[in-house]
């Protein structure tokens, strides 16, 4: 008989902070507690009495990483609460700045962040002694990403060109096609990415989750769609809440989100792969086909090469954006009139999963209530049930090896917690 | 591979991690810099910690916790060289509203189990707790400037960050004033210059990220802003957002909440 403890103190490159402890006793697994110490900001309290026109800049300040997402959802919740329709050119530039975002955020998180993982390396910096031309492709490519942000958005991090009916300043057609031969090279280097990150060696793990992501009619999902999944999920954002709930945990400042009725569930690009592979670009289906990507990836370790894939969707789609790019008569539309409203709701996917933005606002268009669920609160529950399977499957391997198999069962789903510590729902009250 | 490079450590506290994103933003630096200083201690880059002391440290975020200030004086301790990246670290940041409300309540708002958050009432600098070397503004700082710190400090000389307005800023750019020329309300004059004056650039008024400058004259501006027909409440709200706790903003914000003369010309 004997007990054991398996923790970590601080993740390391993971966004934010948080910790993990997994308790052993007597060779079966206790608890596994992914514990979010990063502390709140309380985003959702002081939102309360700010002008639904300052919901996008200041959401951004939730997270560093994915800004764009924030300022995405809210533009769409608000939108949507007032009536305001978008010009389809905008609409279009909406989605070329997502796929900036989603460039830089897969570019960090596969070179920096996941791959040091693969070949046994604390970093990025020490992959660049073997293998440099790796960490100068993925930091090109990353680059890109911020390119893209910063021509559209007026910067990388918290762009200030985003505004709910549209932008401050739509960009010239130059402007746009400016972009368009670093675009293709970067396009070159993610199907490279591909190809590398699909001959890496991965432990032998399936597991069998619910995905839940967006789904479009015609296009890979990012600003719009329904939700679904694939055990028969489906339904308008608007019903968020009546399938999904958040649930408080003693260990962590980050809510857990769980099915109503059900278990835990996956956000992020393995969901939006397996529930929209049929929507990829041609460039993106035909590196599937070259690397022989199965249909449905259901080993985590495997997202690295699900996320690159995505890059490749994102450089094509961008690429075909900037074609097509007409400049909008207006860059923005503004809403009149009484501005109440309790249905300002909408569902964007940032780089790692579904966000969930509502409000309601009074007739001076001032917010009475906000309520914001990032993907990584999404995703929490089951990247715990993640790290179970890992120490139930190697046991009887040492404190060490395991700590690092737990690290890197945390890392396949590219957790943010800064996201995800700062929402958590009024709605809770209610358990 | 050089000896004795000088160590790097970047930490964080309540922050959205923008800035410390910003140091590996920097695609075409990265490499060559850690040629030349040894990120020793930078948790969401690496998986490896070297031990302290440290000659340069990025702290990154506010003091929003009860285990936030002993954990900031170890690292002040272990530091020859602390710089502060962003309006979190020396300001607050936006966590900082809750300084001017009833943290209390926030609390119960956000979470149905408050007694589980370990949480103080306050969002506060830095430089509120421990000495400051020197500091980077901005929400998100600018990379230029993180690189012009990581080089000054490798040059053995100060950093040359410009204190002066936005507006000068906007003049070197050949950028139109979108006061004059628009009536856009901006905080362009009374805001530290840093972002290259990017809002004006894209036909909107500046919002304040940088913090005050050196010599704001806030109520000037806000007469000015209150001509152009914002109202006292959007007046105090646009200095109270990303550095709502810099004297210079609180102050503005206090006189547009309770200044007769304001609610008079609205």
């Amino acid at each position: 008989m004997t007990d054991r403890t398996i923790s970590v103190d601080y993740l390391a490159r993971v966004e934010g902070e948080g910790a993990l402890r997994v308790r052993i006793h007597d060779r079966s697994v206790d608890a596994v507690e992914l514990a979010i110490f990063e502390p709140p900001r309380y985003f959702e309290a002081f939102l309360r009495g700010r002008s639904y026109l300052e919901a996008p800049d200041i959401t951004a300040r939730i997270c560093g990483i994915c800004p764009v997402a924030y300022q995405m959802s809210a533009c769409h919740a608000m939108e949507r609460g007032l009536g305001l329709s978008i010009a389809p050119e905008v609409r279009a530039l909406r989605r070329l700045l997502y796929c900036g975002e989603w460039i830089e955020s897969h570019a960090l998180h596969v070179f920096l962040l996941h791959l040091p993982d693969f070949f046994g390396v604390p970093d990025a910096i020490h992959l660049a002694k073997g293998h440099r031309e790796v960490v100068e492709r993925g930091l090109a490519l990353k680059r890109v990403g911020n390119e893209l942000m910063t021509v559209l958005g007026g910067r990388e991090i918290h762009p200030i060109n985003i505004r709910v009916g549209g932008f401050y300043r739509t960009p010239a057609r130059e402007e746009l096609h400016a972009l368009r031969p670093r675009l293709a090279n970067a396009l070159r280097l993610a199907e490279e990415t591909v190809r590398l990150c699909a001959s890496l060696p991965f432990p032998d793990v399936e597991n069998d989750y619910e995905f839940v992501s967006l789904r479009h009619p015609d296009e890979y999902p990012m600003n719009e769609g329904e939700v679904v999944s694939n055990r028969g999920l489906r339904i308008p954002p608007a019903r968020y809440d009546e399938e999904f709930r958040e649930l408080q945990v003693p260990y962590s400042h980050a809510l857990h989100s769980v099915r109503r009725g059900g278990g835990s569930y996956l956000v992020g690009p393995l969901a939006r792969y397996a529930l929209n592979r049929d929507r990829l670009g041609p460039c993106a289906a035909t590196i599937v086909r070259e690397v022989g990507l199965e249909p449905v990836v259901r080993n985590p370790f495997r997202s690295v090469i699900v996320r690159a894939v995505e890059m490749v969707y994102a450089c094509e789609e961008a690429l075909r954006i900037i074609d097509g790019y007409r400049p909008p008569e207006r860059p923005y539309v503004e809403a009149s009139g009484a501005l109440a409203s309790d249905d300002c709701v909408a569902i964007t996917e940032a780089p790692r999963g579904m966000l969930y933005h509502r409000y309601r606002l009074d007739a001076t268009g001032t917010i009475q209530e906000a309520r914001i669920v990032a993907p990584t609160s999404q995703n929490q529950k089951r990247i715990e049930e993640d790290v179970r399977k890992v120490v139930e499957r190697s046991i009887d391997l040492e404190t060490e090896p395991l700590t690092m198999a737990c690290e890197q069962a945390i890392r396949n789903h590219d957790p943010c917690i800064s996201c995800a510590t700062h929402f958590l729902s009024l709605d809770l009250v209610r358990d | 591979m050089l000896a004795a490079r000088p160590k790097l450590a970047v930490y964080k506290f309540a922050s959205c991690d923008g800035c410390q994103l910003t140091l590996l933003d920097c695609e075409d630096e990265l490499l060559a810099i850690a040629d030349h200083i040894e990120i020793a201690d930078f948790r969401e880059a690496s998986s490896r910690v070297v031990d302290g002391p440290f000659d340069l440290t990025l702290v990154e975020g506010s003091v929003t916790t009860p285990e936030d200030v002993p954990r900031l004086h170890e690292i002040r301790a272990n530091s020859r060289v602390l710089v502060t990246i962003g309006a979190c670290a020396t300001a607050g940041g936006i966590q900082g509203l809750r300084n001017f409300a009833d943290a209390e309540e926030y609390r119960r708002v956000v979470y149905a189990r408050p007694e589980y958050i370990r949480s103080l009432a306050t969002s506060t600098p830095i430089q509120d707790h421990v000495s400051v070397d020197f500091e980077l503004r901005g929400c998100p700082i600018s990379r230029a400037q993180l690189l012009e710190v990581i080089s000054a400090y490798l040059g053995g000389r100060a950093p040359n960050v410009p204190r002066e307005s936005v507006c000068v800023e906007c003049k070197r750019r050949g950028t139109v004033c979108v006061v004059v020329a628009h009536g856009t309300p901006c905080l362009g004059p009374v805001t530290q210059t840093g972002c290259g004056a990017v809002c004006p650039s894209y036909h909107r008024g500046c919002y304040g990220c940088f913090g005050p400058q050196d010599t704001p004259n806030a109520p000037a501006l806000s007469a000015k802003l209150l001509q152009l027909g914002m109202d006292p409440p959007s007046l105090a709200r646009i200095y109270r957002t990303f550095n709502a706790n810099a004297p210079a903003f609180e102050a503005a914000a206090n006189a547009a909440r309770t200044d007769p003369a304001h609610s008079e010309r609205s």
